[in-house]
């Protein structure tokens, strides 16, 4: 019946035919050009030449101090960030599931809200929240003699780190919160009979059992942070100098692409796909070695 | 799947909870709450001030009442163009939406309720492209637009938008758990065609699941920054986002406090979108998280 074996594939036809225009060529578009290098004479007057040179972008990227640059600050930044979101996540799952908590309705809610503000919405409102002018924060610092420079070149990575986790702590406790809703009654009622303390509960009982949640939102989140644009770009034009162009790895490819050299881009966007796919599979298989211990 | 298990653990007793566990407890609560809400307070209170008072005080209390001025002057810089941007964002949003979440449930349905050739591979693609960086698709996505010249043209917005491996994947799971075999069957025997069976039955019953998928897909258009700021370079076809960015960049022509104000305005709808649909919200985010 070629019919009703065929009927299934039309139904795909429309994600397919788009999938294939708008993620399977957009990647072989990048691969391919990423093999050409841009010549350009002396003076920019003629029109820069493509040759082709599959190593020669891949070898500036590895040599291009600023790409690099960028490259190690969101692989620190990842390093921090994810692992602090995810740790408040993960208590504001548990506080929230705990027997003493009122209102867990309302502080669902609150840590939810910010994920509904647009990342780059979100940035603007903070932007004002650390700027010397208008930071509140430091008004609110003000009698106690402190007052914090968000924008100092130490501390802009972490004003950006704070804008992150700000707008996905939330969104995360979701998922953890609604793991631990799924731990049978029994299992608690049991550790409870036994005599543990509610601490001692959440660490040998509550967590284990929501570790699969947390390699998932580990996962996403260091493919957040791979991609991490739109806050900088947003600090970038009231952070002073601190925020660059060549700031994340994105930046720095789409910097390039706005000197008109589109195939170092594309090597860029390649090097960081290797590279967070890498991790990845590593955190994937080294999560699931302690499993099997 | 544990949509439904979330509810399934019966209330546990008020009894237990010493006052000191409770009271650490709540202050911990309180305090994340505090961080939380604070932006957002501060954002709602800055544009009732009266203009030009956005940034003194302290900026937790109200002082004077300027909502409407502001949000006249809003209206009346650049020519109105803040309500087009709106409108742009909602175009975007709501057609890339409503077509992504129409093609996801075809497939996901698909991908669920029938055995045919090719079915392990397109999932297998589906499950990759979910866990790849979106924003690496973009710069050769923008390289391909110019090359075909589609810059400056809201279909270089729309089509991406319109894929959403993740919507797919979630119709999979939901036409799954949902849609009984039989009932398909039942349609079958009496002489529907695939198509009217996925239209009549598929859809109807799969319906929460779609408005899952819709409102996750409008809200990551709308998040969606690098995309319409690299392909979009007439501001008059831009999104709210890539318009109020570009405003806070040039803090010489347009006054900082018209962008708290039309950052206020611009997140009102989400936020109202928010509040109403949650549990929607809460079953999607589940299903697709937890195993």
């Amino acid at each position: 019946m070629p019919r009703r074996r065929l009927r299934p594939l039309l139904f795909c036809a429309p994600f397919i035919a788009l999938f294939l225009a708008m993620y399977v060529a957009p990647i072989g578009y990048a691969a391919v050009s990423s093999l050409y290098t841009v010549h350009r004479s002396g003076l920019g007057l003629t029109a820069p030449t493509k040759v082709f040179d599959p190593l020669g972008n891949y070898a500036r990227a590895l040599e291009d101090g600023a790409f690099l640059s960028s490259l190690g600050r969101v692989a620190l930044f990842g390093v921090v960030q994810v692992p602090v979101m995810l740790g408040a996540a993960l208590v504001l799952a548990l506080l929230i599931d705990s027997k003493s908590a009122r209102g867990k309705g309302f502080f669902r809610l609150s840590s939810f809200l910010p994920y509904a503000i647009p990342g780059v919405s979100a940035a603007l409102v903070w932007s004002f929240m650390y700027s010397a002018q208008s930071s509140p924060v430091n008004r609110l610092l003000h009698p106690f003699g402190v007052s914090i420079p968000f924008f100092d070149s130490d501390l802009v990575l972490w004003s950006v780190a704070n804008i992150v986790t700000w707008s996905w702590a939330g969104y995360n406790m979701i998922i953890i919160y609604a793991a631990l809703q799924s731990i049978p009654a029994e299992v608690l009622e049991a550790a409870r009979m036994d005599g543990a303390s509610a601490l001692r509960v959440a660490w040998s009982v509550k967590i284990p059992f929501v570790r699969g949640a947390l390699v998932l939102t580990t996962v996403f989140s260091i493919i957040g942070s791979a991609q991490l644009y739109n806050e900088p770009t947003v600090l970038l034009p009231v952070s002073g100098g601190s925020v660059s162009s060549t700031f994340t790895p994105i930046m720095s490819a789409q910097s390039a692409v706005a000197a008109g050299n589109y195939p170092y881009a594309a090597a860029q966007s390649v090097l960081l796909a290797l590279l967070v796919g890498g991790v990845s599979f590593v955190f994937f298989r080294l999560t699931g070695r302690e499993e099997r211990a | 799947m544990s949509a439904i298990t979330t509810k399934a653990r019966p209330v546990r007793a008020r009894r237990d909870g010493t006052a000191t566990s409770r009271i650490a407890v709540m202050a911990l609560l309180g305090l994340s709450a505090c961080y939380f809400l604070f932006p957002l307070w501060w954002l709602l209170v800055s544009s009732t001030k009266p203009f030009g008072e956005q940034f003194s005080g302290s900026g937790l209390w109200f002082h004077g009442f300027g909502l409407f001025g502001n949000i006249a002057r809003l209206s009346g810089q650049d020519g109105g163009i803040f309500w087009r941007w709106m409108l742009n964002s909602v175009l975007y949003c709501g057609i890339g939406a409503l077509l992504g979440t129409a093609f996801s449930a075809l497939a996901g349905y698909a991908l669920a309720k029938y055995d045919f050739p090719g079915r392990g591979a397109i999932f297998g693609a589906v499950l990759a492209a979910v866990l790849v960086p979106k924003v690496l698709f973009t710069l050769p996505l923008y390289l391909m637009f110019s090359g075909v010249h589609l810059i400056d043209n809201p279909l270089a917005v729309l089509l991406p938008s319109v894929v959403s491996p993740f919507g797919v994947y979630l119709s999979r799971v939901f036409a799954a758990q949902t849609v009984p075999d039989e009932v398909l069957e039942a349609g079958r025997l009496d002489g529907a065609g695939e198509l009217r069976i996925f239209r009549a039955i598929g859809v109807r019953m799969m319906l929460p699941a779609l408005v899952t998928i819709f409102l996750f897909q409008f809200v990551e258009i709308w998040n969606n920054y690098l995309l319409p700021a690299m392909v979009l370079g007439d501001d008059r076809l831009q999104p709210v986002t890539v318009g109020l960015v570009g405003w806070n960049a040039s803090h010489v022509a347009v006054p900082p406090p018209l962008v708290v104000i039309g950052s206020l305005v611009s997140v009102v709808p989400l936020l109202i979108a928010f509040l109403a649909l949650q549990r929607f919200w809460r079953a999607g985010m589940t299903a697709g998280a937890v195993k």
